[in-house]
C-alpha cells in the first residue's frame, strides 16, 4: 500500500538547509491503523506531507498503491489527492463561505460528481458521523469537535485508500478526541487505512501500530495488540 | 470545464463574499460611469455649440450698420451709419469671390400676423431670395420667395412651419400654401413652408421680399444687414474679402476704418473655426481625464484581484489537498473576477447613460448642451479594456498561488 525507501526532506531557508526526513524506510499495509509519534520537529508532519503529496521529497522513494509519487505533474497529484487520498487537518481546513453539508461534498465536486448527488452523499456521510442536523451551519457555527467530524466526513467522501490525520485531537478535549479517535477505528473497520500524526501519548494507544521518530529517524515501529 | 456547476460554485462564492465582491465591482462601475458622463457632458456641450451654428452656412459674412464712435474727417462720433440698396448692390458687383448675397432690413412696425381669426407676434424678416441658402432653410411645402417677387414688390410671404401651425389650424394646416396672411394689417400670399435647423427663436419668422417691404412698410430704400457666403475660400482669403469690403464701406460712408462699432462685421467661417479649435482642446481634455479614470480604475481592479488571491491562498491549498487541479483553481478565479468586472461595468455603463437620459430629459431645453450621449463603442470597449485588466492583474498571482505546494499555501495564516 505505502512503501518508502530511504527518504530525505530538507528546507532551505536562506543559506540554512534543514535537513528534516533522514532517511526513512517504512511500509504500511492496506488496513493499518497507524500512528506516528515524535515531538515537534521530529519530522513527523513532513512525513505525513509528503505521504499526502502536499510536500515533495528529495531523495529515495514513495511509492503509493505501486505506483511512483515522483515528478508528478500538477493534474497527476491532484488526481491521487482527489481519489487515493482524505486529509484531516489539526485546525481543520474548512472552507469558511461554505456549509457543513458544501465542505464535505467539495471532493466530490472535483470528480465531476452532480451538485444533487454529491450533496445527497455528503448528507448520507454526515448523518454517519452523528452530525446530519448541523449540515446546513456554516463552519463557524460548529464547536471543533463537530468541525473534525466534517473534515473526516469531507476525507471520507471520496471513498480513498488511506486518510492521512495531522494532529487531529490537537485542537479538541479530551472526551471529544476520545470520540474522534472511536471514529477513526470504525472506519478503519471498513478496510480504509488510516495514518494519524500526534504527539499524545493516549491518541496513538488508540492505534494498532505507533511508530517513533526522532530527529528524522524512524526510533521505533512497535505493532499493538488492540 | 464551464458547466453549470462551475457557475453555481463561482455564483455562491461572489454571494458569500459580499464585500469582495463589491469592492472589485465598485472600482470598475465607477470607472465607467465617471467616463460616461464625462464623454457624454463634453459630447452636449459640443453638440449644443454646434447647434447654434446650424442655423445659418458657416461660410456666412454678416455686416450690418452701426453707429460710428471715432471722429473722423470732421464728424462728430455718435453718427448712425445707413446702408440702403445702394449698399447691396455696390458689394455685389464690386466684391470679388461672392457666393450668394442676400440684404435683410428689420421691421419695427407691429408685427402682429394673422389668418382668419388665429393671429401671434412673429419676426418678420425681409430678405433677398438668396437668404434661403445663407440661412439654410428646408423648404416643407411650396418656394421661397423668388427675384420675380422681388421685381415686381409682390406681396408674397414664406412662413416656418412654426408659424403655419400656430395659424393655420386643423384641416386647414395642409393648405397654408396659397392662402392669404395679414402682416401688419397687409395680406400676403403664403407661397411656401419651411423647417430651419438654428434655435427655435429663429423659426418664429416669416420672409417677405425686401423691396416689397420697403414700398408697403418703410416708404424708403434703407436696408439695415448683408450677409454673404465666400463658397469655398480659405480663411485667408475670407479675410482679405473683409477688410476689402471694410474699406470700401469706410471711405463710402466716412468713418475710420479702425472704428468697430460703425459698421459690424461677423465673419462666421472664422468664429467657426475657433469654436471648433477650442473642441478639438476640450475633447482632447476629455480624453486625457477619461484615461486617467480608466486607469484608476484598473489599478483599483488590479490591487483588488492580488488581494483576493492572497486572502484565497489558504483556500486555495485546501482545495488542491482535497483535490482540484491548478487549472480548476485559476479559471474558477478569473471566471469569478470577468464575471464580477463585466457586470459592474454594464451597470456602470446603464447608470451613466440613465444618468444622461435623466438630465436631457429631465433639464429644461439649454441651448448649449444638447444631446448629451456617449460614445458607447468608447464605453464599451473601455468596460473590455477594465475588464481584461483586472483578469490580466489576478491571472499571474492566481497561477502563482495554484501552483505552490498546497503544504505551504495552509501555513500561510
Amino acid at each position: 500500500m505505502i512503501e518508502i525507501k530511504g527518504l530525505h526532506k530538507s528546507y532551505v531557508t536562506g543559506n540554512n538547509k534543514l535537513h528534516v526526513l533522514k532517511g526513512l524506510d517504512l511500509v504500511i499495509e492496506q488496513g493499518e491503523l497507524v500512528s506516528v509519534m515524535g515531538s515537534s520537529g521530529s519530522g513527523k508532519s513532513t512525513l505525513l506531507n509528503v505521504l499526502g503529496i502536499l510536500d515533495s521529497y528529495d531523495v529515495g522513494s514513495y511509492k503509493l498503491n505501486d505506483t511512483i509519487m515522483s515528478n508528478l505533474t500538477e493534474k497527476k497529484a491532484a488526481y491521487f489527492r482527489n481519489n487515493m487520498i482524505g486529509f484531516v487537518f489539526q485546525s481543520f481546513n474548512l472552507i469558511s463561505f461554505k456549509n457543513a453539508m458544501e465542505n464535505v461534498a467539495l471532493p466530490l465536486y472535483y470528480q465531476g460528481v452532480g451538485r444533487k448527488k454529491r450533496n445527497k452523499i455528503a448528507l448520507d456521510y454526515l448523518d454517519k458521523m452523528g452530525i446530519k442536523d448541523w449540515a446546513e451551519h456554516m463552519p463557524n457555527e460548529l464547536s471543533g469537535g463537530q468541525k473534525q467530524r466534517v473534515a473526516i466526513a469531507r476525507a471520507m467522501i471520496s471513498n480513498p485508500k488511506v486518510i492521512l490525520a495531522d494532529e487531529p485531537t490537537g485542537a479538541l478535549d479530551s472526551a471529544t478526541s476520545l470520540e474522534v479517535m472511536d471514529l477513526f477505528r470504525e472506519i478503519n473497520k471498513s478496510g480504509i487505512t488510516i495514518i494519524i500524526v500526534t504527539h499524545e501519548k493516549d491518541i496513538s494507544e488508540k492505534t494498532n501500530r505507533i511508530i517513533h521518530l526522532t530527529d528524522g529517524i524512524i526510533e521505533s515501529d512497535i505493532i499493538l495488540k488492540n | 470545464m464551464f458547466d453549470s456547476d462551475k457557475w453555481h460554485e463561482i455564483f455562491s462564492t461572489i454571494k458569500k463574499n459580499r464585500l469582495r465582491t463589491f469592492l472589485t465591482g465598485f472600482s470598475v462601475a465607477w470607472g465607467i460611469f465617471m467616463l460616461i458622463i464625462l464623454l457624454g457632458s463634453g459630447r452636449g456641450l459640443e453638440n449644443g455649440v454646434k447647434n447654434q451654428f446650424k442655423g445659418s452656412v458657416n461660410n456666412g459674412i454678416w455686416i450690418s450698420a452701426g453707429r460710428t464712435t471715432i471722429p473722423y474727417q470732421g464728424y462728430k462720433p455718435g453718427r448712425d451709419i445707413k446702408f440702403t440698396n445702394e449698399d447691396y448692390n455696390r458689394v455685389k458687383n464690386s466684391i470679388d469671390g461672392i457666393d450668394v448675397i442676400s440684404a435683410r432690413s428689420w421691421i419695427n412696425i407691429n408685427n402682429t400676423i394673422s389668418y382668419k381669426n388665429e393671429y401671434g407676434n412673429f419676426t418678420i424678416s425681409p430678405c433677398h431670395p438668396d437668404y434661403a441658402i445663407i440661412k439654410n432653410v428646408k423648404l416643407e411645402e411650396g418656394r421661397f420667395i423668388n427675384d420675380m417677387d422681388l421685381h415686381k414688390y409682390r406681396k408674397v410671404v414664406a412662413i416656418s412651419t412654426i408659424v403655419r401651425d400656430a395659424l393655420f389650424k386643423n384641416g386647414e394646416k395642409a393648405k397654408a400654401v396659397g392662402k392669404y396672411i395679414k402682416i401688419s394689417g397687409v395680406p400676403f400670399k403664403v407661397v411656401g413652408v419651411f423647417s430651419d435647423e438654428g434655435p427655435e427663436n429663429e423659426q418664429r419668422r416669416v420672409y417677405i421680399p425686401i423691396y416689397t417691404a420697403q414700398r408697403v412698410f418703410f416708404g424708403n430704400n434703407e436696408i439695415n444687414q448683408i450677409s454673404l457666403t465666400t463658397g469655398d475660400k480659405t480663411i485667408d482669403e475670407v479675410d482679405a474679402m473683409v477688410e476689402q469690403i471694410k474699406k470700401q464701406f469706410s471711405s463710402i460712408h466716412k468713418f475710420d476704418v479702425k472704428d468697430d462699432r460703425a459698421i459690424s462685421v461677423w465673419n462666421k467661417g472664422q468664429e467657426y473655426k475657433r469654436t471648433m479649435d477650442l473642441f478639438a482642446g476640450i475633447r482632447l481634455f476629455v480624453w486625457i481625464v477619461g484615461i486617467g479614470t480608466i486607469i484608476a480604475g484598473i489599478v483599483g481592479v488590479s490591487n483588488i484581484m492580488i488581494i483576493v488571491v492572497k486572502e484565497r491562498t489558504k483556500e486555495i491549498g485546501i482545495r488542491k489537498a482535497i483535490g482540484a487541479t491548478p487549472f480548476s483553481i485559476v479559471s474558477t478565479i478569473l471566471a469569478e473576477s470577468i464575471l464580477i468586472t463585466s457586470f459592474a461595468g454594464y451597470f456602470g455603463l446603464m447608470l451613466g447613460i440613465g444618468l444622461l437620459e435623466l438630465i436631457s430629459n429631465a433639464l429644461p431645453p439649454i441651448d448649449f448642451f444638447v444631446n448629451p450621449e456617449a460614445d458607447l463603442r468608447v464605453a464599451i470597449s473601455a468596460t473590455i479594456l477594465l475588464v481584461a485588466s483586472g483578469t490580466f492583474a489576478g491571472f499571474f498571482p492566481a497561477v502563482k498561488a495554484a501552483g505552490i505546494k498546497p503544504v505551504e499555501a495552509l501555513r500561510d495564516e
